[in-house]
Order: C-alpha cells, then sequence, then structure tokens
C-alpha cells in the first residue's frame, strides 16, 4: 500500500524517461557509437556519421518527449502512470481476498482510453464544437479548421438528395426495394451492388487511370476500422508498422488501440518539402528491428495527410521494391485521392500494380466517402486488397463494423448517377482549389509559407517565425494563443508527431470564401502579439 | 516447414490464420448447405429450409406501414435542411435523438419497470460490436469470462477473436430446465482459477438464445450476489426483450438494480440491438448501457470503430420517438411471435417431439435424444446430418452451444412464412413416422 501511495506522489503525471523501455534506449546509444568505436569508415563514416546520427537520435528522442501527443492512446506497460494503476490493482486484488471490495475494475487496454484527452487535436476540436463560429449567428465563436470536413458542395448533395431520396430508400410499389431487402442479414463486407458502385467511384475519382474489382473489396463503417482490422489481419501484438511523419494524429488510435501494434515514425522533412525517402525508411527499418521489434509493413497515406503532397510513380515502384525486399506489406490510405487541386496527377498504388506483374499480395488500399462526398456520417469505407487470404480474414471480421443496409442502398443510388457524379466531382475539385489558393494567399501575406502541396483538404503552414521558442514547447504555446485568442483550432504539427515544431494543418473547405479574411484577421492579431514579444 | 529457394509469403498475423470465427462449424455449415440448395415455395420446394437463422421476419408488415406513412423519417424534410448536419455528423457520442428514442424503447419494454438514461447509452454496429467492445474493455488477453451453457455459438467468436479473451462454460442441464445454479457459478470459477485464468465477468443472455426462456427473477439475484461477492462484472444481453411473449415475464437485470437501489450496479452492462425485437439486422444498431461512468467514457472512445450511419440513426430516432408506432409494434410482435411459437410447438408435439418450455425468442429448443443412435456428441452431429441432407432442414445442433446433453437443437421459426413452416413441420413428421416404422 505504502508502495503504490508513494508512485502516486512521485509520479503525478506520467514522466517522460520512464517511457521507453530502457532496453531500447541504450540500443538507440549504442549502434551509432558503434561505428565510432570500431573505427570503421575512416573520419568521415567511422565518426562524423555516427555523431550525426547521434545528434538526430536526440532530437528524435526530444520529439517524442511531448506529454500531450503521447499520452492518450499509449502502450499500457510503458507508461509509468499506466503502472502506477496496475500496481493499485494488484494490491486491490490483495485487498478482495481478505475480504473488503474496491471498484471493478477495468482492462489494461480500457484503462489507458478512458484517461481525459488532452491531445491538442482533441482539446481543439472540443473546444471548437463548444463554441463553433457561424458567421451570423455566433461571429465571435471558434473557427474550426482542424477537422478535415468537406462542405463546399453540400448544394450538390442536397439538390439530388430533394429530387432522388424517396426513390432511392423506399423504392417503388412493389419492387425489390421494399423494407425486407435492406432490412434482413447482409452480407457483413458490403452488399455487391454497393460495391460495383465504388469500384465505378473510385475509378472516375482517381482519373480513370485505374479500374477496380469488387471482388477484391471488403466495405466497412468507415476508413477508421478499416485501418483497425487490416492491421488485425496483417501485424501480431507487439509487431510494428513503418508510418512517414507527420501522419494523421488518428493512426495512433486506429492502429495502437486494440491491436497493440506499434507506430515506427520515419521522420520527413521540410528541406525535402516532407517527402518520403527510401534511405529514411531503410535506416528506421533496421533500427527497429535491431531492438527486437518485427516490422509488418508501411503505412502511407497518399494523399498525405497532413501535407498534402503526392507520392510520385517512381516513389510507388520504389517502396514497392523495398517492401518485396524486406517481405513487409504496405497499406496505402488513398482517402483524399479525390480531393485534388494542383496540377499533379494522382497515382493510386492500384495503377502502379496494373502495370507490374510484381508481387500484388502486399498492397492492401483504403479508401473511403467521408472526405471526397463529404458524407462522414454516413460511415462508408472500405479495404482493398490483391491477398486472398487477407479478404477472407478481412471479410470475416467486417461483422463488428459493418455499414447499414439504409445507407448502402441511398449510396448505391447516388454512385449510379453517372451525371450527378461527374459533375461532383468536376465541381468539387473546382471550388477545393479555390479555396486552397485564397486560403494559402491569405497566409502568404501574414508572411506565413505553406508546404507545397496538390490534395488534401488542407494546407501545412510554417508558422515557425510566430512561436516564442524554435520548439515543441513554443508550437504549444503558439496553438493555444490561436485557439484561445483567435479563436481559431488549428492541428500543431507535434499531434501529427511531425519532427519540426512551428507546423501547423489548417482545413479550409468548412469555410465559406467569405470567412477567410476574418481567419486572416485573427491570425494578423495574433501574428503582431507574437513578432511585438520577440 | 520446408523452405525452397523462393522468398516465402507475406506473413498474415495470428489473428488473421485463427480459427477463432469459428465458421468451419456446423452451425456455419449447415448455412452453406442452405445457400447451395435455398428452400422457395414456389420455385425449389424441395429445398432446404433455412431454421438455423434466428431472424424476425413476422412484424415487416408493421415496419413498412410506418415507412410509407413517414416520409420524414427517411428524408430530412422538405429542403432537406438538417441533411447537412446528419451527413457531417461524425460524433461517437451519437444523435442524441436517437439515444433518447433508444432509451425509451428499452423502457416500453420493460413495462417501464426500469429506467434508462440516454447518457449512459453507447451505440455501436451491432450487437455482435458491442459484445466485442465490451470484452476489449473488461478483460485483458489470457482473461475469461463464464457463460452459462448452452450459448449462442457467435460468442465463441465475438468474446474471443480479436480480444484474446477465453470463455470458462457455467454448465447447465436439463434437470432443472438449464438454469444457472449457485453450485454451476463457483464450479467455474473454480476451474477458471484451475487454468490460472482470472475471471473478469460474467455474461448472460437474457431471455436465453438457445433456450427461448427468460431468466427467473431468483436466479438473477443469485448470479448478481455472486459477481459483487467476486469483484467481477455482469454483462446482460437483452437482445431478446421485446419478442418475449407476454410482457410480464421477462425480468431485466436493470429492474433488479433498481430495486437495490442501483447499490453495486456499477460492474453490471446491458447489450440491446435492433436486430431480433424490430427484425432489422442490415440497420446494424446495437447498444451498450452501461451503469460504470469509465466505462460508458471508454466504450464511447472505442466506438470510433463501429459507429451507426447517422443517416440509420435520424431514420430511426423518428420511428421510436413515436409512442403509437412503438406501443403498438411491441404489443403486435409479441402476439406474432407467440402464435408462432405455439404453432411449431404444436407441430412437433403431434410428432412425438418434446421442447423446452420457452417464453421468448425466435426459436424453441427442441429434445431429439430419443432419436440419438449414441447419446454422445457424435451420435447429435449424425443425427444432425440426417436431418440436414435428407429432411433438408437446416436446424443448430445442441454441440454447436456448448451443450452438455446431447441431441438438443434449436429451431428458428420467424424467419419464414407460416406456409414454410408448415411445410417444415411436415418434413418433421414424415421423418419421426419413418423412424416409428423402422422400428416396429
Amino acid at each position: 500500500m505504502t508502495l503504490t501511495r508513494s508512485i502516486q506522489h512521485r509520479n503525478p503525471k506520467p514522466e517522460v524517461q520512464s517511457r521507453k523501455p530502457s532496453g531500447a534506449t541504450a540500443m538507440r546509444l549504442i549502434v551509432p557509437l558503434q561505428g565510432v568505436v570500431q573505427g570503421r569508415g575512416g573520419l568521415i563514416f567511422g565518426s562524423l556519421i555516427p555523431c550525426a546520427l547521434f545528434y538526430f537520435l536526440q532530437l528524435y528522442l526530444k520529439r517524442h518527449r511531448s506529454p500531450n501527443s503521447q499520452s492518450s492512446p499509449s502502450s499500457p506497460s510503458t507508461s509509468s502512470s499506466n503502472l502506477a494503476e496496475m500496481t493499485r490493482t494488484s494490491s486491490r486484488s490483495n485487498l478482495l481476498s481478505r475480504g473488503s471490495i474496491g471498484p471493478v475494475r477495468i482492462s489494461s487496454r480500457a484503462s489507458s482510453i478512458a484517461k481525459p484527452n488532452d491531445s491538442p487535436y482533441y482539446v481543439g476540436l472540443d473546444k471548437a464544437s463548444e463554441d463553433p463560429y457561424d458567421r451570423i449567428g455566433n461571429p465571435d465563436g471558434v473557427i474550426q479548421l482542424g477537422l478535415s470536413e468537406n462542405r463546399l458542395c453540400f448544394d450538390l448533395i442536397e439538390k439530388w438528395m430533394l429530387e432522388n431520396l424517396r426513390d432511392s430508400i423506399m423504392g417503388r410499389e412493389g419492387g425489390d426495394l421494399s423494407i425486407s431487402g435492406i432490412a434482413t442479414y447482409q452480407p457483413f463486407d458490403g452488399t455487391m451492388e454497393l460495391k460495383l458502385a465504388m469500384a465505378g467511384f473510385m475509378s472516375r475519382v482517381m482519373g480513370g487511370a485505374v479500374s477496380f474489382e469488387p471482388l477484391q473489396m471488403v466495405l466497412t463503417a468507415g476508413a477508421t476500422p478499416a485501418i483497425e482490422t487490416l492491421c488485425f489481419c496483417l501485424a501480431d501484438h507487439g509487431n510494428a508498422f513503418l508510418v512517414p511523419t507527420p501522419y494523421y494524429p488518428g493512426f495512433d488510435r486506429d492502429v495502437k488501440w486494440r491491436t497493440g501494434v506499434e507506430l515506427i515514425p520515419v521522420h520527413c522533412r521540410s528541406t525535402d518539402n516532407f517527402m518520403l525517402t527510401i534511405s529514411a525508411l531503410d535506416q528506421a527499418f533496421n533500427q527497429t528491428r535491431k531492438r527486437g521489434t518485427k516490422i509488418r509493413g508501411i503505412l502511407l497515406s497518399n494523399p498525405a495527410n497532413p501535407v498534402g503532397n503526392l507520392l510520385s510513380r517512381e516513389m510507388l515502384y520504389d517502396l514497392l521494391d523495398f517492401a518485396r525486399e524486406k517481405n513487409i506489406h504496405i497499406i496505402s490510405d488513398e482517402i483524399f485521392a479525390g480531393s485534388m487541386y494542383g496540377k499533379e496527377e494522382f497515382v493510386s498504388m492500384a495503377e502502379v500494380l496494373d502495370s507490374e506483374d510484381s508481387d500484388k499480395s502486399r498492397v492492401h488500399i483504403v479508401y473511403g466517402l467521408s472526405k471526397d462526398l463529404s458524407l462522414p456520417g454516413f460511415r462508408v469505407g472500405m479495404i482493398y486488397s490483391f491477398n486472398e487470404n487477407v479478404l477472407a480474414a478481412a471479410r470475416k471480421l467486417t461483422r463488428f463494423s459493418s455499414i447499414s443496409a439504409p445507407t448502402q442502398r441511398l449510396l448505391v443510388s447516388m454512385l449510379s448517377d453517372t451525371r450527378f457524379i461527374e459533375e461532383y466531382i468536376e465541381t468539387n475539385k473546382k471550388r477545393i482549389q479555390n479555396m486552397h489558393d485564397l486560403f494559402v494567399a491569405g497566409l502568404q501575406e501574414l508572411g506565413i509559407n505553406c508546404a507545397d502541396s496538390s490534395a488534401g483538404l488542407y494546407c501545412w503552414a510554417d508558422m515557425s517565425k510566430l512561436t516564442p521558442t524554435y520548439s515543441e514547447k513554443g508550437e504549444l504555446e503558439l496553438w493555444d494563443m490561436l485557439l484561445n485568442v483567435a479563436k481559431i483550432n488549428v492541428t500543431p504539427g507535434s499531434a501529427c508527431h511531425c519532427i519540426e515544431p512551428g507546423w501547423f494543418r489548417c482545413c479550409f473547405t468548412a469555410l465559406a470564401p467569405e470567412d477567410i479574411p476574418v481567419v486572416m484577421g485573427r491570425i494578423r492579431e495574433v501574428a503582431e502579439i507574437c513578432t511585438q514579444s520577440s | 516447414m520446408a523452405i525452397e529457394n523462393e522468398q516465402p509469403a507475406v506473413g498474415l498475423s495470428k489473428v488473421a490464420v485463427s480459427e477463432t470465427h469459428g465458421e468451419d462449424s456446423p452451425y456455419f455449415a449447415g448455412w452453406k448447405a442452405y445457400d447451395e440448395n435455398p428452400y422457395d415455395e414456389s420455385s425449389n420446394q424441395s429445398g432446404v429450409i433455412q431454421m438455423g437463422l434466428a431472424e424476425n421476419q413476422v412484424s415487416f408488415d408493421l415496419l413498412e406501414k410506418y415507412l410509407e406513412e413517414h416520409s420524414e423519417a427517411s428524408s430530412w424534410g422538405i429542403g432537406a435542411p438538417g441533411f447537412r448536419e446528419n451527413a457531417l455528423f461524425q460524433d461517437y457520442h451519437g444523435l442524441k435523438s436517437f439515444r433518447q428514442a433508444m432509451a425509451n424503447f428499452m423502457e416500453q419494454i420493460r413495462g417501464g419497470r426500469a429506467k434508462f438514461d440516454p447518457d449512459r447509452i453507447v451505440l455501436t454496429a451491432g450487437a455482435t460490436a458491442a459484445n466485442e467492445l465490451l470484452t476489449f474493455i473488461l478483460a485483458d488477453p489470457g482473461d475469461a469470462l463464464l457463460v452459462p451453457t448452452p450459448y449462442y455459438p457467435g460468442l465463441d467468436r465475438d468474446l474471443r477473436w480479436r480480444t484474446g479473451v477465453k470463455i470458462v462454460p457455467i454448465h447447465c442441464d436439463s434437470s432443472n430446465n438449464f438454469q444457472v445454479t449457485p453450485e454451476a457459478l463457483e464450479a467455474a470459477y473454480e476451474c477458471a482459477e484451475s487454468m490460472n485464468l482470472k475471471v473478469r465477468g460474467v455474461l448472460i443472455t437474457n431471455p436465453s438464445n438457445p433456450l427461448g426462456a427468460t431468466i427467473q427473477r431468483s436466479v438473477l439475484e443469485e448470479i448478481l450476489e455472486f459477481v459483487t461477492r467476486k469483484n467481477i462484472h455482469l454483462v446482460s444481453d437483452e437482445i431478446y426483450s421485446g419478442s418475449t411473449f407476454s410482457s410480464s415475464e421477462f425480468i431485466s437485470i436493470a429492474e433488479i438494480l433498481e430495486a437495490h437501489d442501483y447499490k453495486n450496479s456499477e460492474r453490471v452492462h446491458i447489450v440491446y440491438s435492433l436486430s431480433k425485437d424490430l427484425g432489422l439486422p442490415g440497420f446494424r444498431v446495437g447498444t451498450i448501457y452501461s451503469y460504470n461512468d469509465k466505462v460508458v467514457t471508454t466504450a464511447r472512445r472505442m466506438s470510433s470503430f463501429t459507429l451507426i450511419s447517422s443517416q440509420t440513426q435520424h431514420l430511426l430516432a423518428c420511428m421510436l420517438s413515436n409512442k403509437e408506432f412503438t406501443e403498438n409494434y411491441i404489443k403486435t410482435n409479441r402476439e406474432s411471435l407467440r402464435k408462432r411459437y405455439e404453432m411449431i410447438i404444436k407441430g412437433l408435439k403431434n410428432a412425438g417431439i418434446e421442447c423446452l418450455k420457452g417464453n421468448a425468442g425466435l426459436f424453441c429448443w427442441m429434445n431429439l435424444s430419443p432419436l440419438l443412435e449414441e447419446s454422445t456428441r457424435e451420435g447429435e452431429l449424425a443425427l444432425w446430418k440426417v436431418i440436414l441432407n435428407e429432411v433438408r432442414l437446416n436446424i443448430s445442433p445442441g454441440s454447436s452451444c456448448h451443450c452438455s446433453e446431447p441431441g438438443w437443437f434449436r429451431v428458428c421459426f420467424a424467419n419464414m412464412s407460416e406456409q414454410t413452416l408448415e411445410v417444415a413441420l411436415e418434413r418433421i413428421h414424415k421423418l419421426m413416422e419413418q423412424r416409428k416404422s423402422k422400428e416396429t
């Protein structure tokens, strides 16, 4: 009992050093130093490079020091606050055997999830939803730039609904569209009608360059369970996926929470416009393997979130080569494929595989309608795979996250309306492009530059000049000011595990063009405060 | 394993290759036979009749009538003003109006004898997901849940597959109509302990699947006392609560807790769904109702993996808030199920077959042990094969439900028309006649 209480008092907040398993830390120190010690490779390779590695290692450790972005879904056994929880639990069960009752226990998985969510990503979302900006009704409210939601083409969808809804759900008299058609058990991985419709839509969205086979699809209630299901199929507890940074904060939940799979960041830098390099991938692979963790695959988002850049065709080939060499999987999350605004061409992994007769069994694509068709509430996602075994397992797992039948029927109707879909895709592209250009120009006037991007519902802005210090702490102070003083919610780079401080993701597709001057005005206020104080 | 010069194929996880999904068991093998040769009243009268699927099709007409008369449920009003918010709504709290409607519906089913707080309702895409989610929250990999036998075969998959949690059976037998006893509870707990498994909770289905009977008040009290004494959880899957033939015969654990002033209730969690009572399994609507704040918070966050389409939430919020509709539906549905039940029991009795006395659900628990060649699991499966292949009825063998006594079968009666049920009964009659004449 005394031991428990002292742990609680010593560590009211999770201490960072105790987070990493000490063996791994030791390995991270030893490996780069080995080169120096063994005197291999002369001056440059023997000492300069290991020292450089060591320097970057320190930087890497520093990045991971952020309590905010790490605290919520962290692996239970290594975090000290959970350690305290586990110790408390075992002392509680000792009490039980002596006849007294304590509160009933929940699992360690649940304990870490139950903690209050203090990641800025989620804190900002909550604050914005509590006091949402409305041009007329609440002009002083928080402007939501932290949720990648596309509201630009709702008028088109609403119009379609008005003209088509009744028929699309209830059907005509006596036709096979009666309630019994949608009420009864459906195939858990989605109806063939919807798969066909999705195949057509995806192909059109990706410029018609590749066709999709419905039999290789497994439909899920959103892309979130698609990612989780794939992780359950491709990796065991304790295995890992490599993921380029910065990455979508939701991956920490989707990949890690229930599967026990780790995410190993592969850092990308602004000097490369945050493009992934094979050498960085290789380095991360080797370092992880050395500490005894098995890498099962690479998790990519293409178009990238939060940066918005695209993987080139050459890079896709290189990634396939890398995956083949290491015998690992590739998960390509292509959920923003239809949100293109740049001149660059989007190339799907599927397209590259079409031309190569190579190893398709390791590639799995994730897609969904939340971004490209603006229907996140309807929960429509998919796994597209070339691996029969993965498809067989994933199909069985979809019973835990199937798409609701009335929604499937509605979407079959909507997606089959080719005239409407053509108009929608074209208009959507134009409007996203327009908003992007206005927003980025607005930021530029404030002296804020954005990374080069061609897709997504957001831009990746460099506000490091405004941060009080060039550090994660400084970044979070700026984020806080933007949220509470300027009252705009943006996503700080640290929540996306970005290795360089000061970058922020700003989503602009929930705005109208009239709102942009308001946003820029508010940012200017904060910018002025920041430059005055520095 | 011999390794040739080629690289081994890229690997899959243990979860992916495991057999825990159970789809190779007889429970599901019968479905395959049905899929290959399904009975149809007009076009395939010699096909296999599906009596292994617990689906409620007896009240479709009520649902259709409602949707015809209330187009605002399936649209979002003229000019679709609410559509935009609805289509964007992906909040894991779920629509408040829908949660309120579910709470009211659950109260109505229990005749107002229990109250439900909409803020304690967590929405999931089906009860399958609800059971799995609760297991993730209440138990760690390698821990155990105690489940009374016979139980719904799907639990082997839902509670164990991805969670890594084990099921230890609480053995029940026909000597007392398969009711749970304190001795059986203790025996199961000790069995788990002897295997070095930490027991985290008890999961009951009330009304029971496959028994088709409600759990008595005294038994519920005993189970609650047991879990309290062991300081573990109690999950009560009440998915068939609206399918009790008479409203007064179902007693929910919620009522017991209310009677105890909600003392010790933070260990109790109720699972519900609209798949059986409302006959809408395709809609994928399940709920977890927990009296434990931490479980509610965690379940809500975890439900991100299994959210219900906001379109469906809206539709059902409209439907279930309509008191006139729900009252009429609940009453009529109960009546229709009771009639079906009486029809099948009578038909089976005429054929000389006894069933467990049931009062709920979409199935009956039939005793064919007198027909077994040998009173073993193999004997039961042999009989099951005969019934599937020769009589052409897909029914579920008790062994797939982990029943400790061979010879029992679950027979579903609500997923077909009355005519089809007649045909099925005729076939059973014929089988029994053949057997009798063989004996003489």
